[in-house]
């Protein structure tokens, strides 16, 4: 029931992305170029050219971030891990800008090889801060966020660093890109990002009743069963890859693995069965919006998709930390 | 009657990176049966391995030496959720990371019995509704754990432990940080479930008091070594519980239940400071 009335708010989403936007083209020529009556002239070029690939990048994105999100959390037992703040969307996208070092084109070979260059930067990211955040096996609350915080700033200053030394033009467009950008990519491009999430998503959803058991703790979740350690591999490559091709195709978008996940377990309780679908399409539907403000908000300019999760999402990380937290010393 | 379960010289040393800073502990050669039907409680003061001992059971832990049998098998030959069909526990109150409800912790303990599967089965919800009912708690069912009083959280986890329908049932400190009230209810609960449903019970506990009325039979664990093994009036002798504790106790029996009874005592505690 939840997850129709979600799929329904993704479809009225992306009607209203496919209506929108700076050329000003009428929703009845919008129609008629769907309906596959006219397939030339500037309003097809509009809509199916860089309206609706944008929009299924958007949702793609949107989905992938807030699944990373809700596997991150269950990893970490913390409602506040998100992929960005855990610092491995940056380690991701220190990978794909070494990736465009070596002048990776548009070719779904040179958009494998982008993934592999991000899968390896988040999972180093992502392993780094394991590393130094445990203590006994345990990954307290304040540790995590803060080698979080601080293994992400150092990825940015090494792509800082990349950026300085390199010819400028080598590395086209990579500042919009670093701001999460839902610029229309290449249908093999798409076809890698779609595949690459649902084998994520596989990874993650395949194992949703035993991150339930995971939210006991791990001991009790060996006492009834489960096998901690596999669990956390398979959650931790998974979310891992995830967040990772949202970064190699879209850009380091912040704040979706966080504010939709939570919004959801609010409305539907924390079973991962359910909110692991839930944050696929809830994710899909806010970026979605997220980008038609990006999109509209300047017109004819635009905004970074970026700037816009952000800002809706530090004060909602602020919000949760005030609520939620106020206890922990 | 073959032993439920079995330790046949059973060995453990912690090792942790940090083990050199870390002070040593090691769980000696313990040998020891636990009868089917029987409650045997361990008690032992801090540090004593009544944990580890738990956590060997559950094979959290692996010794590093000898041998533990549940029904003549080996642990190491059963899968995880096999060994969680047979041995379930009720940890110390902690409550979940997110606001999952009193039915779905209960529904938890469905797990073992079909691991592969997304969703439980329907009967998987009728014995998680049966173990709720048996501890009172059927109608906190929708409830989430973070809004229930300690003494209900126990019982939550006790449905739990009891929808897994474990031959062996392990309870870590079930009446700590639980009021007056509640502790008699935990413990009339432990025993309508012994006596009733012949579950077999590993009880640990700090509180010799509960641990002498609702045990078979008592393990005194100290730094790791089994002390004594016998009925309550042989292991909660003044001279022992003194020489294990080290400070001044007096032990009487309850003229209701003949179990032993042990209280501090305050004055000659003052005077004799810790002997060591």
């Amino acid at each position: 029931m939840a997850l129709a009335a979600l799929g329904g708010a993704l479809l009225v989403a992306a009607a209203g992305a496919l209506l929108l936007g700076s050329a000003g083209i009428s929703p009845r020529a919008v129609l008629a170029v769907l309906l596959g009556g006219k397939a030339e002239g500037i309003e097809a070029v509009v809509v199916l050219d860089l309206r609706l690939p944008r929009i299924l990048v958007a949702v793609l994105a949107g989905g992938a971030l807030a699944v990373a999100g809700v596997a991150f959390q269950a990893l970490t037992r913390n409602p506040l891990a998100d992929p960005a703040i855990l610092g491995v969307a940056s380690g991701a996208a220190f990978g794909v800008v070494l990736a465009q070092l070596f002048g990776l084109g548009a070719t779904v070979v040179a958009a494998l090889g982008l993934s592999a260059f991000a899968f390896a930067g988040a999972m180093v990211a992502a392993g780094i801060v394991y590393l130094i955040a445990a203590t006994d096996g345990r990954l307290p609350i304040q540790t995590l966020l803060l080698t979080g915080v601080i293994v992400g700033l150092f990825f940015s200053s090494a792509i800082t660093v990349v950026i300085s030394v390199v010819d400028f033009n080598r590395l086209g467009g990579v500042i919009h890109w670093l701001l999460g950008n839902l610029g229309p990519i290449s249908g093999g491009s798409l076809g890698v990002f779609g595949a690459l999430s649902a084998v994520g998503l596989w990874l993650v959803l395949g194992r949703a009743r035993q991150l339930n058991l995971l939210a006991l703790g791990e001991e009790s979740a060996i006492q009834l069963g489960v096998d901690a350690e596999r669990l956390k591999r398979r959650i931790f490559v998974g979310a891992s890859l995830l967040t990772s091709s949202v970064v190699a195709f879209a850009g380091p978008i912040g704040f979706v693995g966080l504010i939709v996940p939570h919004m959801l377990r609010g409305l539907l309780g924390p079973d991962n069965r359910l909110l692991i679908p839930a944050a696929l399409l809830g994710g899909g539907v806010f970026l979605l919006l997220a980008d038609t403000l990006a999109r509209t908000l300047v017109a004819p300019a635009e905004l970074s998709v970026g700037v816009i999760t952000a800002f809706c999402g530090a004060p909602f990380f602020v919000y949760i930390l005030r609520t939620r937290f106020r206890g922990i010393p | 009657m073959r032993p439920l379960v079995e330790l046949r010289g059973v060995e453990f040393v912690y090792r942790t990176p940090q083990a050199r800073r870390a002070r040593p502990f090691r769980l000696s050669a313990l040998s020891l049966e636990v009868v089917p039907g029987e409650v045997l409680g361990v008690i032992g003061p801090n540090s004593a391995g009544k944990t580890t001992v738990i956590r060997l059971l559950t094979r959290v832990l692996e010794p590093v030496a000898g041998e533990i049998l549940l029904e003549g098998a080996s642990l190491r030959s059963l899968t995880r959720w096999q060994l969680a069909q047979r041995v379930a526990v009720v940890p110390q109150d902690a409550p979940p990371a997110f606001p999952f409800s009193v039915e779905q912790l209960v529904l938890m303990g469905r797990y073992p019995h079909a691991p592969g599967r997304f969703f439980e089965r329907p009967e998987d919800l009728a014995i998680a509704r049966e173990a709720m009912a048996a501890t009172g708690i059927l109608e906190l069912a929708p409830y989430a754990l973070e809004s229930l009083s300690g003494g209900e959280r126990q019982r939550a986890a006790l449905a739990r432990a009891l929808a897994q329908e474990p031959r062996l049932l392990i309870l870590d400190e079930p009446t700590a940080h639980l009021d007056l009230r509640y502790q008699a209810e935990v413990a009339g609960l432990l025993r309508r479930l012994n006596r009733e449903r012949g579950v077999t019970i590993l009880l640990v506990s700090h509180d010799l008091n509960l641990a002498a009325e609702l045990s078979d039979r008592l393990l005194l664990l100290a730094e790791g070594r089994c002390v004594r093994l016998g009925a309550p009036e042989e292991v909660l002798e003044t001279s022992l519980i003194e020489a294990v504790y080290g400070c001044r106790v007096g032990i009487e029996s309850n003229p209701k239940t003949g179990r032993p009874r042990v209280h501090m005592d305050w004055a000659g505690a003052a005077a004799a400071g810790r002997p060591e």
